[in-house]
């Protein structure tokens, strides 16, 4: 599978047990592919080693929170939001269920399908690996497929969905599309060849992947052939 | 008047051209609101207790303690003290609370004591099933022994496919809200019309009674279902139970690992086969033992072999009955594991007769349904020139140096498809707008494109001119979506209603325009007179004659305009890897019979998706069940395997469309393009190392164990 950014967050004591486990698992898993969030939330570039996970993993020093309901400010497409979450919540839950920003989807609900790609600090971003409190204040800015269009109104890499009708029952379609914004941004003109790596983080049950391809090189100003191998 | 029949190819201003899906912008903004996104004033969240157990009674639940915990609202029990759980995962109990974390608390708190009882989830072969088996009776058709005995080639093989999952993105599940007397029921389902009544009995039997007409179910959007969301199920009941018992909204979508272990399964299949043949190819003979799981349920015998029928066979079928969850319809059910038995088989054998599988195919044509042997023989070589076949088919084994192999392979299917029941109203308003309402369900396959192309193409107004109302039960009834009968029934009942509502506007305006009804037509935004166009009248000054009352007309599914039957060849290239075992898809053709397409872009995206759910069951997808805990091994998305962007080569689809085929109106596509990839990718990557991989998924450790035999 081609490599691409995935997010962990470091856990503190005062997260359940079994989710703590259950991530450290996770980051082991995907060791050598991981970027991960550090203790401070902040994103850091540097690739995890099985070993270092470990280390990464010990809890950071601090004020200890919950396990109650703790409020937060989540910078979420350009506005403060304030909410009160157990820090168990991922920022995805967090968004969809308390915000009703739910633009992003929950499929895994583990890092593996790319359905809530949000763009946080820049980069693609698994909304479901991610804690609210990590992602909570000024550290994370945070940003969901509503803010690509006011409502009623179409980005040109939707529209580019649309026209070669990379997607069918759509339910993956938000996070391929915020996946696809964050590649264009570094990449703004893609071949074919580069989106099937880029996008490789992102899974599609209906089998939308042909007009996908399209779809981004067209959003990246490329010549869309028919077919779009 | 206009008449109900398809226009001709020269008069469609829509239909069967590329229109992009008309929902397409809400679904790529992340502003369609699926079940899963509904969020309701006071909403609680539902979270069901689950059968650790793959066989087990119930001694005790105790729900004390869970009923008290901070934010838990409601507990409802789905199985009583006394009942036998048959999976693991079984819904026991639900839960309603304030927030998800507190619901998944609450589960965990709620006590169940298990008498375990003896189970068995990993299939095997029947002689090592125990009395887990029911042996269905041997067919017989002609003289199989004496056709074996005068047979110049026999070939005997064994073949399989394991059991899958669907996987639906959105997992089932529902939002339900009580208001007064009356049920909301947001729910991600195939089958809009048919879930109220559903409900309503599965209410009833519980003591709760509510008409099914005071149910609205609304699924504008959804998530995926692939044959596993015809029903309300046991969430569905237990989720509207809470929602009345807590005077509260309840939201409850099943959890990954939950969807993934009992919201649907394929039933697999494997067969030892024996097929004989004549010299020349001509194939006499087919014998096969088959066996295969539908979980606690038997499966009807198969009908083996598939599309090509020699005069001569026996076939014996074994269920085998295994704690693994419950089986539901499958796209295209049973189809993709009797081509993969058959198309696999009969490859070998030719083979075996030295000669080209596309050959040999061809010449065994005559051994298909009455009338698809043409068909079939165009599909063939219009696949074979896409796929450059003469010149990439070589004899089994890639002989050229080096570790990578490649290699091609032939399928081919069949379908019945055809039109589900349908009813439509149009509604054409005094100001010109024009509404279409079906209580369908558009799966992502383009049904709300379909309806809006057919109202418009039948009015002569651009798409904007037509308004599509489905996905709510309020509307007129519409079958569930299964069995490819989507479009046939929603645009033949959609084209009936339209040209009624349009023959009431014409009567209206005939006398303007100093014409026979039977004289005019609706085209490009006007109504003209067919013998001297020059004569014709706006649309909106037509409609404004309607003198403030709107026309209301209504249609039904039409036999007359839609058939049943279609079928496809597909072939495929591979390369694989004789070192790791890895097997790369390199190219895929499908040519497909579809009768009228309504839209060939959303058509397009049908066959495409077909042939990548082939791909991922073909080389990826299996559900893994552990035999001495009953578990499933990998019920989440990382050991459950999809096909990735990057995963599935260059695809080609090619439709059989035009004269002798749009006569025969629409068909239904979604299922038949998913039925060969297992036979064809199969065949292909024997055609590349020289052995038969036996079972599906051709996973490096199949192809290097296959290998390792040679």
């Amino acid at each position: 599978m081609p490599k691409r950014d995935k997010t962990h967050e470091n856990e503190s004591k005062n997260s359940s047990e079994k989710k703590a486990l259950g991530r450290r698992e996770f980051v082991k898993l995907v060791g050598g592919t991981s970027v991960a969030v550090s203790a401070a939330g902040m994103l850091v570039g540097e690739v995890l080693l099985p070993q270092k996970a470990e280390a990464v993993g010990n809890p950071p020093r601090g004020k200890v929170i919950g396990p109650g309901p703790v409020a937060i400010t989540l910078r979420v497409n350009g506005e403060d939001k304030q909410l009160s979450v157990e820090p168990r919540v991922t920022l995805l839950d967090a968004l969809r269920d308390r915000l009703d920003i739910t633009g992003a989807k929950r499929v895994c609900d583990r890092g593996t399908c790319g359905a809530c790609t949000m763009i946080v600090n820049g980069k693609a971003v698994y909304a479901c690996t991610v804690l609210a409190i990590d992602a909570a204040g000024s550290k994370a800015d945070i940003w969901t497929i509503e803010s690509l269009a006011p409502e009623g109104q179409l980005h040109p890499l939707s529209q580019a969905f649309v026209d070669n009708d990379g997607q069918q029952c759509g339910f993956c379609t938000p996070g391929f599309v915020m996946a696809a914004k964050a590649y264009l941004d570094g990449h703004p003109h893609p071949t074919y060849e580069e989106v099937k790596k880029a996008l490789g983080g992102n899974l599609c049950r209906c089998g939308t992947y042909m007009g996908v391809r399209r779809a981004v090189v067209q959003a990246g100003g490329g010549h869309v052939t028919e077919g779009g191998a | 008047m206009a008449d109900y029949h398809w226009p001709p190819a020269e008069k469609r201003a829509l239909i069967g051209k590329r229109i992009s899906r008309i929902d397409g912008p809400w679904k790529s903004s992340g502003r369609a609101k699926y079940t899963f996104d509904i969020n309701r004033p006071g909403m609680l969240y539902g979270k069901m207790v689950l059968s650790p157990y793959a066989h087990a009674k119930i001694v005790t639940i105790d729900t004390s303690v869970a009923e008290k915990m901070p934010g838990v609202k409601g507990v409802q029990l789905i199985l009583q003290p006394g009942a036998e759980v048959l999976w693991v995962g079984q819904e026991i109990a639900a839960v309603a609370a304030e927030t998800e974390e507190q619901s998944r608390d609450a589960v965990r708190a709620v006590k169940v004591k298990y008498e375990p009882l003896p189970f068995f989830a990993r299939e095997a072969e029947p002689s090592k099933a125990g009395q887990n088996t029911k042996v269905t009776g041997e067919v017989k058709v002609g003289d199989p022994d004496t056709a074996f005995k005068e047979a110049d080639v026999i070939h005997e093989g064994t073949y399989g496919i394991p059991v899958i999952t669907h996987c639906c993105l959105e997992a089932h599940g529902q939002v339900m809200e009580w208001q007064g007397d009356q049920l909301k029921y947001w729910a991600t389902t195939q089958s809009v019309s048919g879930l109220a009544g559903d409900l309503s009995r599965a209410l009833g039997a519980g003591g709760i009674n509510i008409p099914a007409s005071n149910i609205e179910v609304i699924t504008p959007v959804m998530g995926g279902g692939f044959g596993s969301k015809f029903a309300s199920d046991t969430w569905g009941l237990a989720c509207a139970q809470l929602a009345k018992k807590t005077g509260r909204a309840v939201k409850m979508m099943l959890e990954r690992d939950q969807e993934l272990m009992v919201a649907g399964a394929r039933p697999s299949m494997h067969a030892k086969v024996r097929v004989g043949a004549k010299k020349d190819g001509t194939l006499t003979v087919w014998e096969s033992t088959t066996w295969g799981t539908g979980g606690t349920s038997v499966e009807s015998p198969p009908q083996l072999p598939y599309v090509i029928i020699p005069p001569n066979k026996r076939t014996n079928y074994t269920a085998v009955l295994t704690n693994i969850g419950p089986i539901r319809p499958w796209r295209a059910p049973n189809h993709p594991q009797l081509c993969a038995m058959t198309l696999c088989a009969l490859d070998d054998l030719a083979d075996k007769l030295g000669m080209d599988p596309a050959e040999f195919l061809k010449k065994n044509l005559n051994l298909t349904a009455k009338d698809r042997a043409p068909d079939y023989a165009k599909e063939l070589d219009k696949a074979s020139e896409l796929m450059d076949w003469k010149t990439k088919w070589h004899p089994r084994g890639d002989k050229t140096p080096g570790h990578i192999k490649r290699g091609v392979g032939v399928s081919l299917h069949t379908w019945g498809g055809g039109g589900g029941p349908s009813n439509c109203q149009c509604v054409i308003q005094p100001d010109g707008s024009v509404s279409v309402s079906l209580a369908t369900q558009d799966l992502g396959v383009g049904t709300r494109t379909v309806v809006t192309i057919v109202a418009a193409e039948t009015m002569g107004l651009p798409l904007e001119g037509v308004t599509a109302n489905i996905g709510d039960s309020k509307y007129p009834a519409s079958g569930a979506s299964g069995g490819s009968t989507t479009v046939g029934g929603v645009s033949s009942s959609t084209r009936r209603a339209a040209t009624n509502a349009l023959n009431e506007l014409l009567a209206k305006v005939a006398p303007s325009l100093n014409a026979a009804v039977d004289d005019l037509e609706a085209v490009g935004g006007r109504i003209q007179v067919k013998s001297d166009p020059s004569r014709s009248i706006d649309w909106k000054a037509a409609c404004a004659k309607l003198a403030g009352t709107p026309i209301t007309a209504t249609g039904q599914t039409s036999r007359d305009l839609i058939s049943s039957g279609v079928g496809g060849v597909q072939m495929a290239e591979v390369s694989v890897d004789t070192e790791t075992g890895i097997v790369k898809v390199e190219k895929m053709v499908a040519v497909q019979d579809v009768g009228l397409v309504m839209d060939l872009e959303t058509a397009e995206s049908q066959a495409y998706g077909s042939l990548i759910m082939g791909v991922t069951y073909a080389l990826y997808e299996e559900k893994v069940m552990d035999g001495p805990t009953g578990k499933c091994l990998n019920p989440n998305m990382e050991f459950y395997k999809l096909a990735g962007i990057n995963d599935i080569g260059e695809l080609v689809v090619h439709f059989m469309t035009g004269p002798g085929y749009d006569e025969r109106g629409p068909i239904g596509l979604g299922e038949p393009p998913t039925i060969s990839p297992g036979a064809v990718l199969s065949n292909a990557v024997a055609n590349a190392i020289g052995v038969r991989v036996p079972e599906l998924p051709l996973t490096p450790a199949s192809v290097l164990a296959a290998l390792s035999k040679a």
